[in-house]
């Protein structure tokens, strides 16, 4: 609240982001240490120095690299569809009016309940990982897509109609400008939702992934693994969204 | 912002068109083209179901557990997430430091800690409402954040110029100028809450409602998956527009 604003040095922000991080690990080592059954937390020290040797298990990487690509996949079709969608809804503003609202209501229904469908439909496996990853994904885009579309100056519409720009003109100098500054932040709403879709997949049922892998962690009451292989998906995740950040601010220097 | 009584109307009608449309395909595939009711079970067998459901008050008990289990997760993150937004507000340098490591943990999938608080906190009650905790701290606590930070300079410096306390400017500055963000923040969480426990329930549990729809599933009994389905879904319209009801009497 102070009125000045003082812009903070950047090595004392980067001071305080390492020391926060550095507490929760002496916090997590401790409270394993000392107050926790060690059935169940692992401290942070045993947990990282036997990262190595969870890696090695048989099928881990393998559970990894196949969560890898169901994202990949799952991420990939949710904003291929959710453009497609996006723009089938948004681009004409009596199309909006109608189909706007059953988007609203399907993104309303709680998807977990239909789990048990898909898995019904496509089988336990890749399928409906990356069904359900795309299901949770391909909303925000839709919706961002739809809302940077509704708010558009009417005057621009108007000034292009009234100069003749062709269809392709509006779309590319009119429409496409208003899109793509929130599309980005759309497709990291997406990765994330689409991460969750996949993640819960695999927790309801998986054979050969990740979600066999905690299972088998929790039911053996293997906390060391289970931390381990949870802070390899954190990992994952995070850099992700780090990426994709990078990724925007980058393109973002550029005009459309 | 209300959207005048024709649009409504407009809108609800083509909602209603579009569930009428879904009953009738529904019938159309299990009637004319035979799909097998295993997969798809005939409409009118699941609303029997449904109705036995409703009617047998088989539901009530499930449904007081997961809510049980919300409103918990929920009044814990709502609490901490608002209060630990206030004090981050409080300073710019915090406020600097904290902004890239809050926008990494709101990435991470927090449903990847459940088998961990099914660990730490079993299958019953308690692991459920970890989860809706940390899935629904993230966005009350930036909303929050952003609430208290987006303070209107100008107000700030009337306040001052005016010779306001402290108390003076939190009770007739920041509160009312931070109560709608914070309020959107809550519903998002509340619906949040109540989405994480489903699926915690879904994936592990003794009971509740998530547990109904898995343990049909295991059972193969599409009829009752498929009303206990329709149960959850009807329950979470209901609450979304409860919240938006309240969310609307509030901002007045």
């Amino acid at each position: 609240m102070d009125p000045l604003n003082a812009e903070p040095s950047s090595l004392k922000l980067l001071a305080i982001r390492c020391g926060f991080l550095l507490l929760i690990l002496v916090l997590w080592e401790l409270s394993a240490r000392f107050w926790v059954d060690p059935m169940f937390l692992s401290p942070a020290s045993k947990v990282i120095s036997s990262l190595p040797a969870l890696l090695s298990k048989p099928g881990l990487v393998n559970a990894l690299a196949l969560l890898l690509m169901e994202l990949i996949m799952a991420f990939v079709g949710s904003v291929l569809i959710g453009t497609a969608l996006g723009l089938m809804v948004g681009l004409r503003s009596s199309s909006r009016k109608q189909f706007l609202p059953i988007v609203l209501l399907l993104y309303g229904t709680p998807q977990i309940t239909i789990l048990p469908i898909i898995m019904l439909l496509v089988g336990v496996g890749v399928g409906a990982k990356v069904t359900f990853g795309i299901t949770h994904g391909m909303f925000p885009v839709i919706l961002t897509i739809c809302s940077s579309l509704q708010n558009i100056n009417p005057i621009y519409l108007r000034t292009g109609l009234s100069l003749g720009a062709s269809k392709w003109h509006t779309f590319r100098y009119i429409l496409l400008p208003a899109i793509l500054p929130n599309f980005f932040n759309a497709i990291r709403l997406s990765l994330v939702a689409s991460l969750l879709g996949v993640l819960l997949a695999e927790l309801f049922a998986s054979a050969n992934g990740i979600g066999f892998f905690t299972r088998q962690f929790t039911e053996s009451f293997d906390p060391t693994s289970l931390f381990g292989l949870i802070l390899v998906v954190v990992f994952i995740a995070v850099s992700a969204n780090t990426f994709l950040s990078a990724l925007q601010r980058k393109l973002s220097r550029i005009n459309p | 912002m209300n959207p005048s009584s024709s649009q409504l109307g407009k809108k609800i009608s083509t909602q209603l068109i579009f569930l009428l449309l879904i009953v009738l395909i529904w019938t159309l595939m299990t009637h004319a083209l035979s799909v097998s009711s295993l997969l798809l079970p005939q409409p009118d067998l699941v609303l029997h179901r449904l109705l036995s459901l409703v009617t047998s008050g088989e539901w009530i008990e499930p449904f007081k557990i997961t809510f049980s289990e919300v409103f918990t997760a929920f009044f814990l993150s709502s609490v901490l997430a608002i209060g630990l937004g206030f004090l981050l507000s409080m300073s710019t340098l915090m406020m600097r430091a904290f902004e890239p490591l809050l926008n990494a943990m709101n990435a991470i999938p927090a449903i990847l800690f459940f088998p961990l608080f099914a660990l730490l906190f079993g299958l019953d009650q308690g692991s459920k409402i970890a989860l809706g905790f940390t899935i629904s701290f993230f966005p009350i606590l930036i909303n929050a954040i952003t609430a208290f930070t987006s303070v209107e300079a100008i107000h700030k410096k009337t306040a001052k110029s005016l010779g306001a306390s402290r108390w003076q400017f939190f009770r007739y500055i920041l509160i009312p100028s931070s109560i709608p963000l914070i309020v959107s923040g809550l519903r998002m969480g509340l619906m949040l809450c109540f989405l994480s426990v489903l699926g915690g329930e879904s994936i592990a549990s003794y009971n509740g409602l998530g547990h109904q729809i898995a343990e049909a599933a295991q059972a193969m009994d599409s009829e009752l998956m498929y009303a206990w389905i329709l149960l959850v879904i009807a329950i979470s319209f209901a609450l979304s527009m409860t919240l938006s009801q309240l969310e609307r009497m509030g901002r007045r």
